[in-house]
Parts: structure tokens; sequence; C-alpha cells
């Protein structure tokens, strides 16, 4: 089983290699590298140090220190650290510390991981290029002129520099998937429901999943089966044990029927549309029965999406009013002390969102908008239903276009939100999907191809996942 | 897209400034001349590309709210302990006889 974390965990597991080596070359790569790349918000390195050897005296000590011993592991700062930072790239979180883990981050713990570093993130993962963060935009390693995507763009970033094996983001309408793409790394949104979102800080509760982000397919797997699996603290998490997909990844694509989905491919640059493509070919090549379906429902997905997640976003913000946690900007009373604080401490997107979703719940146009939009929800779930009748898994692009630049899209929300049309239908439906990267444009930018898969189709989805990355440019083994 | 029924207009009217100025009042939010302005194009914008949304005819679908056919999910009433009041506490903005402290909620006039 090949993958960067799993090497390293062995290592560390089996002696060869301490905790301790790992961490600080980790340490050393983001001390050399993120001045320029911006990645981290927070670096812990008395803390991941400390606990590396910790893990070293477990090892000593002839005892198991877990699956991911001595791996560290980069957090989206939206992901609750006890006592540690955890600002959502935002004003109005600025040294708010929490007191509690959420599940994941206790899991990732309990499995001997090291959380090395905070990522960068837009504001309260509102964006898709992680230039909508109060301490500046994130650059992609592999042009510092372009966004690395977002909003897990610091998450992204981080595995795409080789600052740390693996990563943690979130995704509500493509924030794993889409800057995973722009960074030429591997980034999975699990099943609604699979991995537990207590201590996620919520931005829009029937959409958001907590997903890794990796160098590899098969360290994905491995994330996944660490952090997924019921947990009573959240009332959405699915009450299943986490999905058995690690074994899934070599398993082959034999007999699998793939739709490749026409909107997912035509709707792409020319370049993008055409890795595709060869992606498609390869998994036909692998012994995979691979047709092409078009499912128009997708074209919608967009706008019911861009008026559902900012009308959950205006509810689920409304607890930032500087009385509990966080920012607050005094006033003589409390509605006043509310107002200044919200002005001062929300970024322009994150107020236009609010604003969005404010507007499509108001009296007058909640039918016109807000009701409308769930029912387009259905609309694109159903369009997945019939699909998934005649395929195992779908297939598309993650993104319409490679990583754009920095600065280019910011004047223009639209244009920004157009960049999660080809991700946005999986989180409609509340399904896995998962992308790999899979060649790249004529500037040697990445491309990331999309696999997706039916709610718990997990396995289904690593198996398709691991076909297109032997099959990717520049593998041994794979297309030239 | 049909006429004559009980359905609400499928386009509503571009959105203004007065309107964003009364949703930012709704949302807590204090808006500056220029960014009133801004916010009213980009707004309108955003909103004109969802109600591409209004000339679909959805209105037999069931309304969907949540991927999960999830209800009421209930666990067993067991004490355990909570988060420590004082930790709380020492991340709030102001705090006074273990509680949190705010500015005064109730204006002087009976």
């Amino acid at each position: 089983m090949n993958g960067a974390a799993i090497a390293l965990a062995d290592a560390v597991r089996s002696g060869t290699r301490s905790a301790r080596e790992s961490v600080e070359e980790s340490l050393q790569k983001i001390a050399t590298g993120d001045h320029e790349i911006h990645a981290f918000l927070e670096v812990l390195a008395d803390q991941a140090l400390e606990r590396a050897d910790e893990i070293d005296r477990v090892v000593a000590s002839g005892s198991d220190p877990g699956r991911l011993a001595g791996v560290p592991v980069a957090l989206k700062d939206n992901l609750c650290t006890t006592g540690i930072p955890t600002t959502c790239s935002s004003r109005i979180l600025e040294g708010w510390r929490p007191p509690y883990d959420a599940t994941v981050v206790e899991r990732l713990r309990a499995a001997g991981a090291i959380p090395i570093g905070k990522t960068n993130m837009d504001e309260f993962a509102m964006g898709s290029s992680t230039e909508n963060s109060c301490s500046g935009p994130t650059r992609n390693p592999h042009d510092h002129d372009r966004v690395p995507g977002g909003s897990s763009g610091g998450s992204a970033a981080a595995v795409a520099a080789g600052f740390v094996p693996v990563a943690l983001g979130s995704d509500t309408g493509g924030s794993i998937r889409q800057p995973a793409a722009l960074c030429g790394v591997v980034g999975m949104k699990p099943t609604y429901g699979v991995v537990s979102r207590y201590g996620l800080i919520a931005f829009a509760s029937s959409l958001d999943q907590i997903g890794p982000l990796s160098a590899t397919v098969g360290d994905a797997a491995l994330m996944l089966e660490v952090i997924g699996g019921h947990d009573r603290r959240d009332s959405t998490s699915l009450d299943a044990p986490a999905p058995d997909v690690l074994s899934a990844v070599e398993a082959g694509v034999e007999g699998k029927r793939i739709g490749l989905v026409t909107e997912l491919v035509e709707d792409t640059a020319p370049e993008v549309a055409a890795r595709v493509r060869e992606a498609a070919e390869a998994l036909g090549s692998a012994g995979a029965l691979v047709e092409e379906i078009s499912i128009p429902q997708f074209r919608y997905g967009l706008a019911a999406y861009y008026l559902i997640a900012p009308a959950e976003a205006s509810s689920n913000l409304a607890r930032f009013d500087g009385v509990r946690f966080g920012l607050r900007v005094d006033a003589p009373d409390v509605a006043a002390m509310n107002v200044a604080t919200r002005t001062a401490g929300f970024g322009a997107e994150v107020k236009r969102r609010i604003m969005l979703g404010t507007y499509a719940l108001s009296a007058g146009y909640y039918d016109a908008y807000y009701a409308k939009a769930q029912r387009v929800r259905t609309l694109v779930a159903d369009g997945f239903a019939l699909a998934y009748l005649r395929f195992d898994a779908l297939l598309g692009a993650t993104t319409p276009t490679t990583a754009f630049g920095i600065g280019d899209r910011t004047e223009d929300p639209l244009a920004m939100y157009l960049s999660d049309s080809c991700t946005v239908p999986a989180n409609l439906a509340g399904h896995p999907a998962i992308s790999v990267p899979f060649g790249g444009d004529e500037l040697g930018l990445p491309v990331g191809v999309q696999v997706m898969a039916p709610a718990l189709g997990e396995p289904t989805l690593f198996a398709v996942a691991g076909a297109v990355e032997r099959a990717a440019p520049g593998r041994a083994g794979g297309t030239p | 897209m049909s006429g004559g029924d009980a359905r609400p207009p499928s386009k509503p009217p571009a959105i203004g400034p007065e309107q964003v100025a009364h949703v930012a009042r709704l949302a807590r939010l204090e808006l500056s001349d220029d960014e009133l302005t801004r916010f009213t194009g980009q707004l309108a914008a955003a909103l004109a590309y969802a109600a591409e949304i209004g000339e679909l005819e959805v209105e037999d679908l069931e309304p969907m709210a949540h991927p999960l056919p999830l209800h009421n999910v209930l666990r067993d009433d067991e004490p355990e302990p909570t988060l420590d009041r004082d930790t709380v506490l020492a991340e709030a903005p102001a705090a006074e006889d273990r509680r949190f402290r705010v500015p005064r909620i109730l204006g002087d006039e009976p």
C-alpha cells in the first residue's frame, strides 16, 4: 500500500523512524517554505515535539501508538482545538481558544497523529480562493501568483508544498475538492453523516462535511477510517462504523459501471475536459464499463446552492454577537454592541452571504428563493438517483478551470461562485466525492478529476479513485 | 412559466439599495454608503443568477432540507460532565459573578 502517511506511520510503529524526526522534518519545511506560501495561521512546534516524544516512548515501551503514529497533520482553522486559537480566518474570532477538541481532532490524536498547525482558509469557509482571510491569501505552491483554491486552501497548499503528508478540511460546496484540484493533491468529501461535525464551526449545516486532503488516495482512505464513524455528540452522525476503504484502493475497477457526466466535461476549459476524457479512457482500459451520461439537473445545482448555503449561514452566524466568545466592540446597549461587533468582525464576503441568506429567508421572498431552491435540491438528487440506476460511480471534472490568478475574481463574487459548479451537486445530495490529480494544463498547473458515488458508496469511490491515480500521467505505469 | 395561479412570482423584482439597507439591519450589520452601493450591485448579480431556477417547474417536488432521512435523534439521558464554566467564561469578552456580562439591555424609558 503506497502513501506518504501510511509509510511514515509504519516506520514509526516499527521503530525505524522516530516521531520526533518526522515532526522536526515537517517543522523544518514549514520554517523554510511557509513565509512564501502562507498555508499556516499558527504552527504548534512545541506541542508537536512534546507529543512526538510521547509517541516515541509508547513505541519504546512496546505498545501500539496507533495507525497514524507520528504523522504530522495540518488542521483547517474551523476545527476546534483545545487551548489553541481557532479563528476561521475571521477577526470576530481572533485569539479565541476553544475549551474542547473537535471529535475528528480527538480521533486523530488517539490514532497517534500529531497536529502541526492550523491552516488558512476563506473566512468561515466562504470562498473558493483563500483570499477572503483576515490574515491575507495563501499562495498556490505550483505558481505563487495564483490562488490555491478554497476554502480549505491552506490545508491543500500545506500538502502540495510537502509541509505535511495529510490535512483536514471541510467541504460545504467543494471546499476540500476544489483546492485539492487546484493544488494537485487528493481531497475527499465523505457521505453526509459519516464524519462527526462536533467541533466544526458551522457554515451551512445541511451541507458541511469534514474530510481529508493528502498526497495519495491511500492516505485519504486511512484518514477517513480514522476520523469516520458514529459520534453521539453530533445528532447528524450516522449510527454506523467508519467505512472500510483502505482495502478498496487497490481493488481495481473490473466490471464497474462508470458514467462520464456530460455537464462536468462540456462546461469546463478544453484542457480540463481533455484530462477528464483521458481518465475515462484509462478506466476503460483498466476494465471498467465507461459510458457518457447527461445529468441536465446539475446545471441548476449552483443557483440552488447559493441560496441554501447563505440562508443556513445567516442563521448559523447569528451566534457571533459579541456576548460569549471572540470580539466585542463596546457600545452603550446590547443591540448597538451586536451591530458594532459584527460590522467590525466580519469581512465583505461573509457580510454578502449573510445578507443574501437573510434576504432569501425574509417574508415575501422565502417561497420564490429558499423554498424553490429546496425543491431544486430534490431535482438534483433525483438526477443522481436516475444516473445510479445505470452506474456504480460518476466521473467528471472537479473544477471548470485550473488555478486562477490572485485578485482575478475578488471584485466579482459571481465569477468566484462559478468555480464551485462541478462540486456542489454532491453536497446537495449528501453523496461522497473525491478529487484525484490527473496531469496538468499547458502551463503545468494541476487538473483534478472528480469521482462521485451514491450515499455510503465510499468503497466504490476509493476503488475508482485508486484506479484514476494509478493511470495518472507521470505515475509509474500511468499514461505518458 | 404559467401565470394566473396562486404561486409566487417566478422572478422577484431586482434588489435595490433600500432593501439591502433593510436586510443589513435585520442581520445586525451597518453598511457605509460605499458598501451599500457595492453590495447592492453584487447581491443583485447573485440574485439574478439564482433567479434562473425561478423558471423551473418543480412545484410537484418535495423540498429537501437535509440529505438524511433522520428525525428526532434522541440519546439516553445520562448525566455527564459538561464544559467547565470558568474555562468557558475565560474566553468571553466580559464576565462577572461567573456569568457573561453585557451592556444595558433595556432602555431608560419606562
